[in-house]
């Protein structure tokens, strides 16, 4: 059930030498009669952070879900790390945070038992931590910030602060991928700073991140690549050149003016 | 009497001993569980599965073998039932629930009725825990054993998947094993509990000591000690209180622990109920109590989801 310590692998080197970190190949899912992806591919390669851009309904949770081995696409192939989902996701190489509304803030768990989480698939049947997995949660803790927080009770910290518990996981889990799920939505400025800055650290030791957002304000100086999603991949490349008057209005239905990059109604297409 | 005297008395009775030891295992148990299940969000789940072993226990009767057999092989079937309507139709939980347990029910009662001779219905519904044998004390203390240490061993298992199924899955967890293990486990605790208040009672030993623990803990393990102590406690004064007082065992049980989680919503919290009332009658002082960062990092920050709800609405 759990995997060896062995198959984890420390960032730096790829675990399939040129594979890339996400291969998605003409992968559509239906739910009953409704196309939520129609014929998608995206590669990307190590260390890079991602934007994954679209109105909700656009099929970014989906495609998430995707890659996370939820859905099984009716269509097409899902590899990461040149592996499958699955096998990806037993080997420890992927972290997921949640939106702040699929979290129940009420659940009577610490801030270091939830960064503890992180490390579970690496540890026996009982998931009783070793001193080298408390010291990776200390660490982690230590990295985003939240070491004097350790022992709250999540629901008692602001909404920055719960951001970086998640991030402090997937950093315990030492995970090469990490899925962001609107990471900065009900999140203040200089919180968001602190978040990017601790992504782009992440990047920096070969660890890519793929971040869903419908919200285009700060994607052009924080992605390095940005994917622009309508069921369909309307542009995959330089965020400068993805998000384009033509794409936007494609994207979002309307085309934004141009101090404002952001849509005012982004068409709400029912849930993916 | 002195004090001594009006706890040993009715230990005197080998009845009244057996229903203690009986009454204490299953809450234990059921207080573990009750943890996991109210943070999962199935306290209805417990509901069905008590009920739905009524056929389960009557055939058991009939045929002769052990009642628990009978009642976990319904029990289980039963949450088998619902998963299965549940991941085939578009009904929601709840409704599958339902119509699943009330029909198991109804089927108990048609056979029970149908042999009338043969079995108590009131037993089996309401508990006859002074009249267990010892044979049966030793089958409930076995696995309430065993449904317990299986339940510890895997806490933390239980607890990241009630806190986090998505993460639980994405590390490679079996979070379907994980699910079915816990209901497994839950079918197992109204077998243990059944014998003690009886499977409409049990109910509240599956639910009201996880739900008073929770007002009590910001740690989970917190929580499991708190249930744990709180049931024993009202087991106890239930026993002693039923045979001082001359009523029904199970219900005196069940009304101590709801008598515990009253006290514990009025008066057991900084934030219990009453003290808020004291806190909003004119004339007393404002201000004694603290804001959560959460109330604070609203009022200072602006955030984002805000001004985009301002925007869009605009």
């Amino acid at each position: 059930m759990s995997s060896m310590p062995t198959d984890h692998v420390p960032p730096g080197d790829d675990p399939e030498d040129g594979a890339p970190i996400l291969d998605v190949r003409g992968v559509s899912v239906t739910y009953d009669d409704v196309q939520a992806l129609d014929d998608v591919s995206v590669s990307l390669r190590a260390g890079s952070i991602c934007g994954l851009i679209g109105v909700n309904g656009s099929g970014k949770s989906t495609l998430f879900k995707a890659l996370m081995g939820l859905v099984a696409p009716q269509q097409g192939t899902v590899e990461l790390f040149g592996r499958t989902t699955a096998a990806a996701r037993r080997a420890g190489l992927v972290a997921y945070m949640p939106q702040a509304e699929e979290v129940d803030w009420t659940f009577p768990v610490s801030v270091s038992d939830v960064v503890g989480m992180g490390v579970y698939g690496r540890l026996g049947a009982a998931r009783r931590l070793r001193p080298a997995d408390r010291a990776a949660v200390g660490e982690a803790l230590e990295r985003v910030g939240l070491t004097d927080l350790g022992r709250r009770q999540i629901g008692r910290l602001s909404g920055g602060q719960r951001k970086r518990v998640f991030i402090a996981r997937s950093i315990a889990q030492d995970a090469r991928l990490l899925l962001l799920d609107e990471p900065f939505a009900g999140v203040d400025q200089a919180s968001e700073r602190t978040m990017t800055a601790l992504l782009r650290d992440l990047r920096e030791e070969g660890r890519s991140v793929l971040v869903s957002t419908h919200d285009l304000a700060g994607v052009p100086e924080f992605c390095d690549e940005a994917v622009l999603l309508h069921r369909r991949v309307l542009a995959h490349g330089h965020p400068a050149a993805v998000l384009t008057q033509g794409n936007l209005a494609r994207a979002f239905g309307a085309a934004p003016s141009d101090d404002d990059p952001r849509p005012l109604h982004p068409a709400a297409t029912g849930e993916s | 009497m002195d004090v001594l005297a009006f706890l040993v008395e009715p230990l005197q009775y080998g009845f009244l001993t057996r229903a203690l030891a009986v009454t204490v295992a299953a809450a234990v148990v059921a207080a573990v569980l009750s943890c996991w299940l109210i943070l999962m969000g199935w306290s209805l789940m417990g509901d069905a599965v008590s009920h739905a072993v009524l056929p389960g226990v009557a055939l058991a009767y009939i045929i002769g073998i052990p009642f628990s057999i009978g009642a976990f092989v319904f029990g289980a079937g039963a949450v088998a039932l619902i998963g299965i309507v549940r991941s085939t139709t578009k009904l929601k939980a709840d409704t599958v629930i339902g119509v699943v347990f009330t029909a198991l029910f109804a089927a108990g009662l048609a056979i029970v009725s149908a042999t009338p001779s043969q079995i108590d219905l009131m037993h089996i519904l309401f508990g006859n825990v002074l009249g267990v044998s010892s044979g049966d004390v030793w089958q409930v203390l076995i696995l309430g054993a065993v449904t317990l240490a299986i339940l510890l061993f895997k806490r933390r298992d239980l607890t990241l998947l009630a806190f986090d199924r998505t993460h639980a899955h994405v590390i490679g967890l079996n979070t379907r094993f994980l699910s079915a293990l816990l209901l497994g486990l839950l079918a197992l605790t109204v077998v243990v509990g059944l014998q003690a208040v009886g499977i409409i009672l049990v109910v509240a030993m599956l639910i009201t000591p996880g739900a008073t623990a929770f007002l009590l803990s910001r740690s989970f393990d917190r929580m499991l000690v708190i249930a744990v102590v709180l049931t024993v406690a009202a087991s106890v004064t239930g026993i002693y209180a039923s045979y001082y007082l001359d009523i029904s065992t199970g219900a005196a049980v069940v009304l101590s622990q709801a008598i515990v989680f009253a006290v514990v919503y009025l008066v057991g919290r900084p934030d219990g109920v009453l003290w808020q009332a004291r806190r909003r009658r004119p004339g007393s002082p404002v201000g004694g109590r603290r804001r959560s960062p959460d109330a604070v990092a609203a009022a200072v920050a602006p955030r984002r989801g805000a001004d985009d709800a301002a925007t869009s609405g605009a």
